[in-house]
């Protein structure tokens, strides 16, 4: 019978033993897994990078340029006839010069310089006055109201250069382009390139971008952030004073004192509900509460920091009641077991252990703040404010704006040299941020304890 | 930490001292984001040639600001609205309702509203009818009302382009889009026939007008609700686009943007103020009168803002792209006698 061989059993497979040395299938499905889930963190990593990198690339690459500034020195002779016609150095009289006088002083300047150098140039007179920024007279009429014994001298003069001549000197503007622009005409270019040959136009580091107030459309070359940076600082010092002794005492009590029932427990929900709230409501109620119903000045940073305080008060206590829930039970066991008072306890033993996971806490929330624009839309601080507020404490009831508003309100301006200035203003606000976080990273470091 | 503690409380009690003492001395002024630019240059001119403060100027919109004019009478509200159109009805309700009874109306320029290309895609020299024919959602072809059946500028005038279409309108809540409506795709609803067969179908006038002003979605025309540099931004990225903007913004930028001819008519300062020019509107600001006196500056701020050094043909004003008001002298008088507004006709 045939069939009898092929009935005979086959010999059952011997039976794999799992070897260290050859991984089986399934050990090496998980390790395939294992190295993909690797390669997709990786991958998530980079991706972040990549994007942080392009960011910061475009906004150093326009924004840098903002640090530099073209200017125009020449000699300004500040005839008495023009500037105090009745020559008595009467303030008043003196006042009466406006900057379209000083416009005229400066302009006739500018052109017997040009003139004496013996550059040649067949520009009409206004097109070689448009070299000159719109801010230059009103800075000389300051300085002339501020020091009249100037009136009749020569003065070395070095004012700001147009947009345009500052954007060609940092190769913004360029010949072909200007053949287009109606603002400015490549022969004003050649003119600019004359004059930065003689030595009379030249580019110099940009203080006056930290420390002006904001300009008018016209004259981008005079933006600075100096109200913005002001403003920024009042709100962070005001925020600063009413968060801290409030956040720390919330939680404390909360943490430490408050008894367990119901009413606690939804006042921790609302707290943790009032951190996710979106900033822009707490605009709208401030400008209910504080402007309309207490009556306080609109723009200014009293308001401001009112709002960002109700808006930071909940992540500092919630981080500081994470802090104080830190500090091992067997401290405060102990204080108490020595005879020290709840108080005692709280205040010699737990608060200085939790301060650096405070501190820390309140700089991140700090530093949210300082970039928070939405709520300042709806109290008036997204305004043009051209003058410094006074010292506090009135000053924090003048207008005043604040960084991320002027990088809003900058780029959304027509002249394109307002575009290097917004990205200049991400610049500053962005190194003020790491400057905090860093802070708050060595505090921590500094005053960190494990056990 | 102790001495801190004491210096934060006093400074908060210096703060609550002085809040009764305090007075406004600037100048609040709000609204249009259109005037924004303009007035920001005046209230930078009379910062610099007045011994008063610089007015603080807030953007945010023509219709926010004027509500924000009407909310009442005091130092916690606005002097100024600016607007880039006239003050309606309901405007002036609600400043009666909150006790606001006089209000002084101050036009002082115009504003021309241009259509615009990429500066090197090819030159457009549109009509009301040709942007109606391109953007809205029902035109008329061949004698029948269909849905806009457009893809290029070429297949309704042979004079243009053979170019996708894609336009890029203001918003709804911008001023500009009630201007660019009303003497744009209305004009061209007309002009083209289509408004007529709407009233043909048996539409009455409301019908005829909402249905002439319906524009398309199928992606060809996108509402910009940012500002001027975002229809820029969109230009750059899309050349084939045509974005609408204000004069002046053009004016800034004329190495970047080609602007189209609206009925033959090159748009400029010029053909705006002669009224050549069709799409253009006039920019009003308001003037709260009851505030006149009573914070520093504000009379002589107004009456900057229209003399000749200012909004003059010659001035800085339309040196920035403003169209001077030919009857300024008129304006002049009425802000120096504080007349304040009549009733709407």
């Amino acid at each position: 019978m045939t069939d009898l061989s092929a009935a005979a059993p086959a010999l059952p497979a011997p039976r794999q033993k799992p070897s260290l040395l050859a991984p089986s299938a399934r050990m090496r499905r998980r390790n395939a897994a294992e190295a993909r889930f690797r390669l997709y963190g990786l991958a998530a990593i980079a991706l972040a990078l990549a994007t942080l990198a392009i960011m910061l690339f475009t906004i150093l690459r326009d924004g840098v340029s903002s640090f530099t500034q073209a200017s125009l020195s020449f000699p300004v002779e500040l005839s008495a006839e023009t500037l105090d016609p009745k020559g008595n150095r009467n303030p008043a009289e003196l006042s009466k010069v406006t900057t379209i006088g000083y416009g005229k002083v400066l302009t006739a300047a500018l052109l017997a310089e040009v003139e004496r150098r013996g550059i040649a140039t067949d520009l009409s007179d206004k097109d070689i006055s448009a070299l000159i920024s719109k801010d230059a007279p009103g800075t000389l009429r300051a300085q002339v109201l501020a020091d009249p014994t100037l009136i009749g001298t020569t003065i070395d003069a070095t004012v700001f250069a147009a947009g345009r001549i500052d954007g060609f000197l940092k190769g913004r503007v360029t010949l072909e382009s200007a053949e287009r622009d109606s603002n400015i005409s490549p022969e004003q270019l050649r003119l600019a390139q004359q004059l930065v040959d003689a030595g009379m136009l030249t580019s110099a580091f940009n203080w006056s971008f930290l420390t002006n107030p904001d300009a008018s459309d016209q004259r981008p070359e005079a933006a600075g952030l100096g109200v913005a940076i002001l403003g920024s600082l009042y709100m962070m010092v005001l925020v600063l004073i009413l968060c801290v002794p409030v956040g720390i005492a919330a939680s404390i009590y909360l943490e430490e004192f408050a008894p367990k029932n119901r009413w606690t427990d939804a006042i921790e929900v609302n707290i943790s509900n009032l951190a996710a709230v979106p900033s822009i409501v707490f605009g709208i109620l401030g400008l209910a509460i504080f402007i309309n119903f207490a009556g306080l000045p609109q723009s200014s940073s009293v308001v401001g920091a009112l709002v960002l305080s109700l808006m930071t008060l909940p992540t500092i206590i919630i981080a500081t009641r994470a802090a104080i829930r830190a500090v091992p039970p067997s401290i405060r066991d102990a204080a108490l077991g020595v005879g020290a008072s709840k108080m005692q306890t709280v205040f010699h033993h737990v608060l200085p252990l939790a301060m650096p996971g405070i501190l820390t806490g309140t700089i991140l929330g700090l530093a949210s703040a300082l970039g928070e624009t939405a709520p300042l839309l709806l109290i008036g601080m997204v305004a043009f404010v051209d003058n410094y507020p006074s010292l506090p404490p009135e000053g924090i009831l003048d207008p005043a704006t604040a960084l991320p508003v002027q990088v809003y309100s900058w780029a959304s301006r027509s002249d394109p040299a307002f575009i290097e200035r917004s990205n200049g203003a991400i610049i500053v606000l962005l190194v003020f941020l790491v400057v905090m976080n860093v802070a708050a990273i060595l505090l921590r470091r500094r005053f960190e304890r494990r056990w | 930490m102790k001495s801190f503690h004491l210096t934060a409380s006093v400074l908060a009690f210096a703060a609550a001292s002085a809040l009764p003492a305090m007075a406004r001395d600037q100048i609040q002024i709000t609204g249009s984001s259109t005037v924004l630019p303009y007035a920001t240059i005046v209230a930078e001119a009379f910062g610099e040639n007045f011994e008063f403060p610089t007015p603080v100027v807030e953007g945010g919109g023509s219709g926010a600001g004027r509500k924000k004019l009407c909310e009442g009478v005091g130092e916690t509200t606005v002097d100024i609205a600016n607007s880039s159109s006239r003050i309606s009805q309901s405007d002036i309700d609600l400043c009666a309702q909150n006790g606001v009874n006089e209000i002084m109306e101050v036009r002082f320029g115009y504003d021309g509203i241009v259509f615009a290309s990429d500066v090197n895609g090819p030159e457009f020299a549109l009509t009301p009818t040709d942007l109606y024919n391109a953007v809205a959602e029902t035109v008329l072809k061949d004698g029948a009302l269909v849905a806009n059946p457009h893809a290029q500028w070429a297949e309704f005038n042979s004079a243009l382009p053979a170019q996708d279409i894609l336009v890029l309108s203001p918003g709804t809540k911008h001023g500009t889009r009630e201007v660019f409506d009303q003497k744009v795709i209305i004009q061209g609803c007309e002009d083209s026939g289509a408004m007529a067969a709407f009233t043909a179908s048996g539409m009455d006038e409301d019908a005829t007008e909402a249905a002439c002003m319906k524009l398309r979605t199928d992606g060809r025309n996108v509402d910009i609700d940012g500002d001027y540099t975002e229809t820029l931004a969109r230009l750059d990225t899309n050349k084939n686009a045509i974005g609408v903007f204000g004069l002046s913004f053009y004016q800034n930028n004329t190495d970047k943007l080609r602007v189209a001819t609206m009925g033959g008519v090159v748009p400029s300062a010029e053909s705006v103020a002669s009224g050549e020019y069709p799409v253009s509107r006039p920019l009003y600001f308001y003037v709260k009168k009851a505030h006149i006196g009573v914070i520093p500056g504000l009379k002589e701020y107004i009456e900057f803002f229209v003399s000749d050094d200012m909004a003059g043909p010659d001035g800085p004003l339309a040196e920035y792209g403003l169209v001077s008001d030919p009857e300024l002298a008129a304006t002049q008088e009425a802000v120096a006698a504080e007349t304040p507004m009549g009733p709407l006709q």
